[in-house]
């Protein structure tokens, strides 16, 4: 008896939960207003439904045929997100040890580095093509700029985070012996980080090749194109097969990838 | 109120975790488990409460079978079997109150104990099962918050909550210092004494069994090898036992006080 | 007297390199002049430089007019509409995540055919661009920022149930088996060990999305979908470069503050 009459008497106050309420509120608020915002509701997505269907039903069977028109245009994808890379991860290099604050001597360098890497990375790639065709005219080449811009900000992000946990020591005694900037980073930075830099390039190439199959949307050259080409005219089985063949692609390269980049770290 | 009746566990690779076992465990005893790592301590305590299923034979708690029990029957024998861990399995960044109230769940529909309704009565089970080990003001504090004794603590409060029958312990201070290891154990000891709750504890240290236990059960590849009083179990029993000499490690070398 | 690298090689053996080296680096050689030589470098428009520099100046001397207009179809209304469908497409994908992520997640089933089966479903959905999802959708709702909703809310979940899949197999089984122990239910068990251990990194990768969202809804106008990618795409036809600068900048400035704010929640909750 007296032992409950303690433990009601001790019991602490449980803290205030105003905070969760208000975030939820908060949360709730902003989806509802998107909701409004959007136009989205249950009842249009329903009613969508049977269209759904029927655009489903006119995709299959899939058109083999189509592949012999679109297997060249799949190749150029190919070439675009290889030479994209390519030069983005070459680009990449110096923005990466620009970036990284063990290796850009003063923050004056790589604070402002990393600001204009920061506001190159918000423009997402297909945004990036467009503007590109609108300067340099449709086909590959505007594609092939964006590429090159996007693979660039990605690797170079992806490798001055690693570059900042490298092993300090190589880079101690490489000063002790007296060794130059050049030297300093060629003996003892690159070492420490190619492989990482390898695998960051395979993926970005994965991410590329998705990517370069979808910029044609824009005019900027690649497989993509024929989306529009194919559902202009209402033709949904050839889109289906430019999406399989697209994705039997786009997994091949992945598997292949994958297998490397484990084979590097 | 438990009866284990010649139970074995074989492993699919053929390997047997335990082979022939027969105990019978009344009201209020209060057993240590020894025997060397891979003894089949832990599987043992594990199959009472049928977190493993055994292969052969059968346990019956309380005179029903759990081993033939599932569903709702198997959830409400393993209510009134309460455990604690080594390693406290406390959700760490949930507050205490709410880990400890997670022990009365068995107890309650799923709608009710998911909307978190916990009827008043059982806040204040949990309360008082927090007052009894000491760490009522730590009730609003996230787990992971708190040193390893107490966690420990809260691990003990919401068995308590759970208001079973039983409580199995699997090395519940093999992760402790000497010094909270001596609490918990004062705790477990004095629940087993002041509420009758029948007590099963593996254990590592020798001086640790003597002390608290009432009766100790020696285990040896799968099979008891020793099973009577701790008067009994003395330092020749436990070389058998282990099959070798004592070693230093199985002293927690903390003198009683 | 010096000794030879010669002599040296008779006391240490160098390491053979592999013979199939040469091969390799033959085949990068091939495969880069294919890939090169197939880009046609050609047909720049003679234009370029001009469109370069009236784009610039859009981006630094901003035509603030078009930031808010009383009637509509400004800068600001396109951005809030980009930002509410990567709002709304991220909560639908988690909460079709949530189930994929039990249902992947290799600690939750016994048999590694189910788990292995829904990851198989995860790199499928994944593989499947946003933007087509979008042309699809579009097909199905009719054009507008709807089917941009859906289209995200459908391909973030490739990625964000593959993280919460994640998340669920690194937890601590502990919590899972005391609550089995004190006889709790599965669903008890679920919303009282597992869903408080996965919840703040669910919140976190949640956010993680919303960032990577918020960019694919720029470019969901340039299909239809709606978003800051319909005026983008209606002053590129136009010509009109100084617009085209202005809504640049409203995107790069948008994208930012998002990554700031949720940069920041994110370092909050894990």
């Amino acid at each position: 008896m007296s032992k409950t009459a303690i433990a009601q008497l001790k019991r602490p106050k449980p803290p205030s939960k105003l905070k969760h309420y208000l975030t939820a509120g908060f949360i709730v608020l902003i989806l509802w207003g998107s909701a409004v915002n959007t136009d989205s509701t249950l009842g249009e997505l329903i009613d969508g439904l049977p269209n759904m269907m029927d655009l489903l039903r006119d995709m299959f069977p899939p058109k083999w045929s189509y592949l012999d028109n679109i297997a060249g245009a799949m190749l150029e994808t190919i070439r675009m997100a290889l030479v994209g890379t390519t030069i983005g991860a070459l680009l990449a290099v110096p923005v990466a040890l620009l970036c990284a604050g063990n290796i850009a001597a003063s923050r004056w360098l790589y604070h402002p580095a990393r600001l204009l890497l920061n506001l190159i990375r918000t423009l997402p790639d297909l945004l990036l093509a467009a503007i590109f065709v609108s300067i340099f005219g449709l086909g590959p080449l505007p594609g092939i700029f964006a590429l090159v811009i996007f693979s660039m900000g990605l690797i170079a992000k992806l490798t001055y985070e690693s570059l900042e946990t490298i092993d300090p020591g190589p880079l101690e005694a490489l000063t002790s012996v007296g060794a130059n900037r050049a030297q300093w980073i060629v003996y003892g930075v690159i070492p420490q980080i190619q492989a990482h830099f390898m695998s960051y390039v395979l993926y970005t190439f994965e991410i590329n090749v998705r990517a370069a199959a979808i910029l044609g949307l824009v005019g900027a050259g690649g497989i993509g194109h024929y989306y529009e080409v194919t559902l202009g005219f209402l033709e949904y089985d050839k889109t289906c097969t430019i999406i399989i063949f697209t994705l039997a692609i786009v997994l091949m390269i992945d598997y292949a990838s994958t297998k490397l980049r484990e084979k590097l770290l | 109120m438990i009866q284990i009746r010649n139970i074995t566990k074989t492993y699919p690779n053929g390997t047997k975790g335990l082979n022939g076992i027969t105990l019978s465990i009344a009201r209020g005893e209060f057993i240590a488990v020894v025997g060397l790592s891979g003894a089949g301590k832990s599987t043992l305590l594990r199959s009472i409460n049928r977190l493993h299923d055994i292969t052969e034979g059968e346990i019956l708690i309380d005179g029903s079978s759990i081993t033939r029990a599932s569903g709702r029957e198997l959830r409400s024998i393993r209510r009134d079997i309460g455990m604690i861990f080594q390693s406290f399995n406390l959700v760490k960044r949930a507050t205490v109150l709410r880990n400890v109230l997670a022990g009365r769940v068995g107890y309650h529909s799923t709608l009710r104990t998911i909307l978190g309704r916990f009827p008043e009565r059982d806040l204040d089970i949990a309360f008082r099962a927090l007052d009894r080990v000491n760490i009522v003001e730590k009730a609003y504090a996230r787990a992971d918050e708190l040193s390893g004794g107490q966690q420990q603590r809260v691990a003990i409060a919401r068995v308590l909550a759970q208001e079973a029958k039983i409580i199995l312990a699997d090395e519940p201070v093999a992760s402790l210092d000497p010094l909270t290891t001596k609490q918990v154990m004062d705790d477990l000891k004095g629940i087993n004494q002041e509420l009758g709750i029948t007590t099963i504890v593996n254990l590592h240290f020798i001086d640790l069994a003597r002390q608290y236990a009432t009766r100790i059960i020696g285990l040896r590849a799968g099979e008891v090898v020793f099973d009577g009083p701790v008067s009994e179990a003395t330092d020749e029993r436990f070389a058998e036992i282990y099959g070798r000499p004592i070693s230093q490690d199985e002293w927690l070398g903390v003198p009683a006080i | 007297m010096m000794t030879t690298k010669k002599q040296w090689h008779t006391i240490v053996q160098k390491p053979r390199k592999s013979r199939y080296r040469w091969l390799i680096y033959a085949a990068l050689a091939a495969l880069y002049v294919w890939a090169f030589a197939g880009i046609p470098f050609t047909g720049l428009k003679e234009t370029a430089g001009q469109v370069t520099q009236a784009i610039f100046a859009g981006i630094f001397s901003p035509d603030w007019g078009y930031v808010y207009l009383p009637e509509g179809e400004d800068l600001l209304r396109g951005l809030l509409d980009t930002l509410a469908i990567a709002a709304l497409g991220t909560f639908i994908s988690t909460l079709v995540s949530i189930p994929f992520a039990f249902w992947s997640a290799a600690n939750m089933s016994r048999a590694r055919t189910v788990s292995a089966s829904g990851r198989m479903v995860l790199s499928f959905i994944r593989s499947f661009p946003e933007i087509v999802m979008a042309i699809l959708f579009i097909k199905a709702v009719g054009p507008g920022s709807f089917a941009g909703v859906l289209a995200l809310g459908l391909h973030s979940v490739g990625m964000l149930g593959k993280l919460f899949a994640e998340e669920v197999e690194s937890m601590d089984r502990g919590p899972q088996e005391a609550l089995v122990a004190s006889g709790a239910n599965y669903w008890q068990m679920l919303w009282f060990a597992v869903i408080p251990q996965v919840l703040p990194g669910f919140l976190s990768y949640t956010l993680y999305r919303f960032e990577i969202n918020v960019r694919s809804a720029t470019i969901l106008g340039i299909i239809g979908a709606g978003g800051i990618g319909t005026p983008l795409i209606f002053a590129q036809s136009s010509r009109d470069w100084d617009r085209v600068g202005i809504i640049l900048l409203g995107i790069i400035v948008m994208v930012t503050l998002i990554d700031l704010i949720s940069g920041a929640i994110r370092r909050k909750i894990t």
